[in-house]
C-alpha cells in the first residue's frame, strides 16, 4: 500500500468525525487532531478503532499517547504493518 | 471488588445519584436498579401538574448504573481507588424512549459492553419498569480519567 493510499483512507476516518465547522481540506499531515482539528479525546477514540479495522492492526495505549498529528497516525500505521 | 464499594466509588451524591443497587457486575456489562423518589424537585416541572421522570435523568441513571459502574469495575486492576479518585465525562448518547416512567417507580438498567479501548467505555443500554416493560434503551459513551488524591 502506498503512501498516498494510506493518507486517503485516514483522511477518509477523520472526517467522519471534523466538528461541522472544521472542512476536510482543513487535514493536512501537520494537523493536529485535537488542537486544529477540534476533534475530543472521545472521538479520537473511535478514530483509533476504525483505523484499526481499515489497516488490520492492534494499537497500544502508548501509541495513543504519541498519535497528535495525522503524520504521527501515517508513522504508525507505518510501523505496525511493517510488524506484521 | 464488592458491590457496594463499586457504589462507594461513584462519584455522584444526592440529588443526582441515580444507582440503589447493584444486582450483577462483570466483564461484559451491569445490572444495577432504581426507584424515582416522588419526592424529586424536577417532578414539579416536568410537567406541569403532571410530573413524568425527564428522558434525560432517564438517561443519566443508565449511565451511572451501565456505564459508570462498570467502568469502575473494569478499572479495578488498573488503578488503585484507596490512593485515586475516578474522573468521568460522557462522551456521547443515543437514546429512545417508549414507555414514561412515573414518580416512584422501580427501575432496572442493564448494560451489554461494546469496547473498552484507551479509558473509553460504550455500552448498549436498556432499561425497564416494575412490570418488565423496555421503557429506554440506547447507546451511552464515556471517558475516564483517574487523579491521585489531593
Amino acid at each position: 500500500m502506498n503512501h498516498e493510499i494510506k493518507y486517503n483512507k485516514l483522511k477518509d476516518i477523520v472526517k467522519v468525525y471534523l466538528p461541522e465547522d472544521v472542512s476536510v481540506d482543513a487535514i493536512t499531515l501537520e494537523s493536529n487532531f485535537i488542537s486544529e482539528l477540534n476533534i475530543n479525546s472521545a472521538n479520537l477514540v473511535d478514530i483509533v478503532l476504525d483505523v484499526e479495522d481499515e489497516f488490520d492492526i492492534m494499537l497500544e495505549n502508548a501509541d495513543m499517547d504519541k498519535m497528535q498529528t495525522v503524520q504521527d497516525a501515517l508513522g504508525i500505521i507505518d510501523a505496525k504493518l511493517e510488524a506484521k | 471488588m464488592e458491590k457496594i464499594d463499586i457504589i462507594d466509588q461513584l462519584p455522584y451524591t444526592e440529588p443526582f445519584l441515580f444507582v440503589d443497587e447493584l444486582m450483577e457486575v462483570g466483564e461484559n456489562g451491569a445490572v444495577g436498579a432504581y426507584t424515582f423518589s416522588g419526592d424529586s424537585d424536577f417532578y414539579k416541572g416536568h410537567f406541569k401538574n403532571h410530573p413524568v421522570t425527564p428522558g434525560v435523568i432517564l438517561t443519566e441513571c443508565c449511565a451511572q448504573i451501565g456505564v459508570v459502574c462498570l467502568g469502575i469495575y473494569l478499572l479495578q486492576n488498573e488503578v488503585d481507588f484507596t490512593q485515586k479518585t475516578i474522573q468521568i465525562g460522557m462522551s456521547s448518547t443515543q437514546m429512545e424512549f417508549l414507555f414514561p416512567v412515573l414518580p416512584n417507580e422501580k427501575v432496572t438498567v442493564t448494560s451489554e459492553k461494546v469496547y473498552f479501548r484507551f479509558n473509553k467505555l460504550k455500552c448498549k443500554v436498556k432499561m425497564h419498569n416494575s412490570k418488565g416493560l423496555l421503557v429506554c434503551k440506547g447507546e451511552i459513551s464515556g471517558m475516564f480519567k483517574s487523579n491521585a488524591n489531593a
